[in-house]
């Protein structure tokens, strides 16, 4: 009976999602091609909020989306409605964007002719903190629909994540949600995370945001 | 439930490793799990199981070691443990911290092979 032998190896499990990223990086890069990446809860308003990015952002530069779900056409229907080309990644059953559904989704489009790419991950605060998709600015959303303790409950995500973005700002008070709470529930799980604060419907931060 | 695609990748990166071990046989996958990694253990056990159906690993085990995590305390000026989840405070002197050292990763470190 041979004893078994121990095979040493530093290998990182998602190494091959990680190259394909990093090459990705390097394309947009080389390309002049600014990406950035949505992520949240199901309904906490990224479409809305990239459908008035692509309006006002596609006055002056050239951009375009990519929106994941698992089933419909229906967000880039209506984010084709900005005028801004859009192009729906339907995963099925899998609950998160990976690079390399990116990399296909991308195929037959000159990156080279945008200034901006925005990727819409899958309404998802767990899953989509695993997958590295290559862009240069990850952004949390959070809405004032949702509670404030949001980033105590998925603390990943918002580690793995550049910026917070606070949405629907214009119900807050509607509702009874705390602002200040939830900024220090990012903070306390993320000490100094830039933040801004918007409402796609009322325009309020849109100007802060198009600045970042 | 990302911890298909996870145990996929898993999957993918050993037989890659076996191929190179030209012959052999891998009865068991060592693998370093970070508290911070956003990977359930128990759901990753049961997904490896799925994802080695078919596939030469069939019948392997998946070892898990969990990687406790250690933060950069400001304050402290050193690496220190934290007991504090999710707000990440030094186990020393209580000062947050933004700086995590360990406890983010998901490593393949080792297999044990017959023949």
């Amino acid at each position: 009976m041979n004893e078994p032998r121990m095979v040493e190896l530093r290998r990182k499990v998602l190494k091959e999602n990680d190259l394909l990223a990093r090459r990705m990086r390097d394309r947009f890069q080389s390309a002049g091609t600014r990406v950035i990446s949505l992520v949240s809860s199901p309904g906490s308003g990224k479409t809305t909020l990239l459908e008035r990015s692509l309006t006002d952002l596609g006055r002056e530069h050239r951009v375009a989306a990519l929106v994941g779900d698992l089933a419909t056409e229906n967000d880039a229907a209506l984010l084709a409605r900005s005028g801004a080309p859009a192009k729906q990644i339907t995963t099925g059953t899998v609950c998160h964007l990976d690079a390399s559904m990116v990399e296909r989704a991308l195929d037959g489009w000159a990156i080279e002719d945008l200034d901006y790419l925005f990727i819409e991950n899958v309404g998802n605060l767990v899953c989509p903190s695993s997958f590295d998709l290559g862009e240069d600015l990850r952004l949390v959303l959070v809405s004032t629909t949702e509670g404030e303790d949001k980033p105590l409950k998925y603390p990943t995500i918002f580690n793995t994540a550049d910026v917070a973005v606070i949405t629907k700002l214009d119900v807050a008070k509607a509702v009874d949600f705390d602002v200040e709470l939830l900024i220090r529930n990012i903070h306390g799980v993320r000490p100094g995370m830039p933040i801004l604060k918007v409402s796609a419907r009322s325009g309020e931060g849109m100007e802060d945001w198009r600045n970042f | 439930m990302h911890e298909l695609s996870i145990a996929l990748n898993i999957v993918d990166g050993v037989l890659e490793e076996l191929d190179r071990q030209k012959s052999g046989h891998v009865e068991v996958v060592h693998l370093r799990l970070g508290r911070l990694s956003g990977v359930d253990k128990d759901a990753l056990s049961f997904s490896y199981g799925v994802a080695c159906e078919g596939t030469p690993l069939a019948n392997s085990r998946l070892l898990i070691e969990d990687v406790e995590i250690a933060i950069f305390c400001p304050v402290c000026g050193v690496e220190r443990p934290t007991r504090s989840f999710p707000v990440l405070t030094c186990a020393d002197c209580g000062a947050a911290s933004e700086r995590v050292l360990r406890g983010e990763g998901l490593e393949i470190t080792a297999m044990e092979m017959v023949a």
